[in-house]
């Protein structure tokens, strides 16, 4: 395992991420930089710089609760930890790896069910017509949450103001992009 | 001169007054918009968060027709859309192993030529040289320059703006006739995509943003993506809630504004489709 300037690296699921998309989380010397600067820091249960030391102890239990953190869901990817690491390190890149395997181990955070419900419900509608369609986004989300209630009184308030399309929008290669889905779908498996 | 434009799900429903501001003030000018032929979703969030390779076939897909419609300039008003089309652009050309299995597995013909620009760089380019002597009404008001997140970041990719205290966007305003005001919360985050899945961050994220505008002085938020537009008008009730004040102030696109300058007309550009209504002229 080496990384870009040929530093030898380490083992478990640091080395993996390295693989993975190049981040190398060793570069971290806690700073604190991303934490204090994350919005969503106070609503998760390890902040950004947290998640880091974590994974460079190598300690799998500790890399299991990495996987199985809420962080990883609630966060937006803003970009904002990014922006300001002194090391340049691309921690958004690392979260959607870690949300991909997190996913794929079925390891998803009881309280991100809803987080990932929307982002399902999303993918299939794109499945479906190419363009996201977003009265259909939104029934799919209430069956996927039985949140039924939610946003009734969006809804109708938006279709006033035209800002609804009663028919979602079908692209004419609806098969080439819903080809898209199986090709990645299959290699994950 | 035609330009093309990839609009995005957004602008094609509920954000659908950002397009059709975009479109008047481009037609105003005499620049001419072609939208790319059908195109698909970029994949937004949901993509990359949950698959890799799905959230870069997604933008490729939309590149490569671009260029087929032999398009080399495309305008992405979304800056959502505008990060994910960049990114991918990024990526293709610097991960060979990622280009391989997405362009050639998909037989996308994908060349990497087109030129992506957002809408700061559409309005400087093409609608400000043609201002002059066409501020029919300067837009006279306070604004706070919203830029949000992927406006700017990440900066390695986009080289666009500062990531910290951008100036694209409050020097374009001045030049429209308003007065930005200095304030702390220009590239902070709105809340995005959990806006259906956690409204309850959305009002605490937003609200922060709203209030920081409110206490500077600002008359009107002003904001370059269809995600902030949302979430800091539609998702009033929500910002309101947390703040435990009722905040009136509108939110007005970029776009929307410089066309109000030029003297279009309101409906044209979308004004009455926003939930808090825009009571400044």
């Amino acid at each position: 395992m080496s990384t870009e300037t040929g530093h030898v690296s380490t083992t478990g699921l640091q080395a993996e991420i390295q693989d993975g998309t190049g981040v190398t989380v060793n570069k971290c010397y806690q700073c604190g930089k991303c934490s204090a600067g994350c919005p969503l820091s106070e609503e998760m249960d390890f902040p950004p710089s947290f998640l880091m030391r974590m994974l460079q102890t190598g300690d799998p239990g500790l890399e299991e609760k990495v996987l199985r953190s809420f962080s990883i869901w609630v966060c937006l990817t803003c970009e904002m930890c990014y922006a300001r690491c002194p090391m340049s390190i691309d921690i958004p890149q690392m979260m959607d790896y870690l949300r991909q395997k997190s996913l794929r181990e079925k390891k998803v955070h009881p309280d991100a069910k809803k987080i990932l419900a929307f982002h399902k419900s999303f993918l299939d509608s794109i499945k479906y017509s190419g363009r996201l369609y977003e009265i259909g986004l939104l029934v799919d989300y209430k069956a996927r949450t039985l949140k039924i209630m939610q946003d009734m009184v969006l809804a109708p308030k938006m279709l006033l103001r035209g800002k609804l399309n009663i028919f979602p929008e079908m692209i004419r290669d609806r098969r080439g992009v819903a080809s898209f889905f199986n090709k990645s779908n299959k290699k994950k498996s | 001169m035609t330009i093309g434009l990839y609009p995005g799900c957004s602008l094609k429903g509920s954000s659908r007054e950002y397009t059709e501001s975009v479109l008047a003030v481009a037609e105003a000018c005499g620049i001419e918009i072609k939208e790319i032929h059908d195109w698909n979703c970029c994949g937004a969030t949901a993509a990359h968060n949950l698959n890799k390779e799905l959230s870069v076939a997604l933008p490729a897909r939309i590149l490569s027709l671009a260029e087929a419609q032999e398009m080399t300039e495309v305008l992405v008003p979304c800056a959502a859309c505008y990060s994910r089309l960049k990114v991918t652009k990024h990526e293709l050309a610097n991960r060979p192993e990622l280009a391989k299995a997405v362009v050639e597995e998909n037989n996308l013909g994908y060349k990497g030529t087109v030129e992506i620009i957002n809408i700061i760089q559409f309005l400087d380019k093409y609608i400000l040289p043609n201002l002059e002597g066409k501020i029919a009404k300067p837009f006279d008001h306070k604004v706070a320059c919203y830029y949000g997140c992927l406006l700017v970041r990440p900066h390695s990719i986009l080289q666009f703006d500062r990531e910290e205290d951008p100036q694209t966007m409050d020097e374009l305003m001045l030049k429209a006739g308003a007065t930005p005001v200095d304030w702390a919360f220009k590239t902070e985050c709105c809340g995005a995509g959990l806006s259906v899945s956690r409204t309850s961050s959305v009002g605490r994220l937003s609200g922060e943003i709203m209030k920081d505008a409110a206490d500077r002085g600002a008359e009107a938020v002003i904001v370059a993506c269809p995600m902030c537009h949302s979430n800091l008008d539609m998702r009033r009730e929500a910002i309101n809630d947390y703040l435990g004040e009722k905040l009136k102030m509108p939110v007005l696109y970029v776009s929307q504004v410089v066309g109000l300058a030029m003297g279009i007309e309101r409906k044209k550009l979308g004004l009455q489709r926003h939930f808090i209504p825009v009571n400044i002229k």
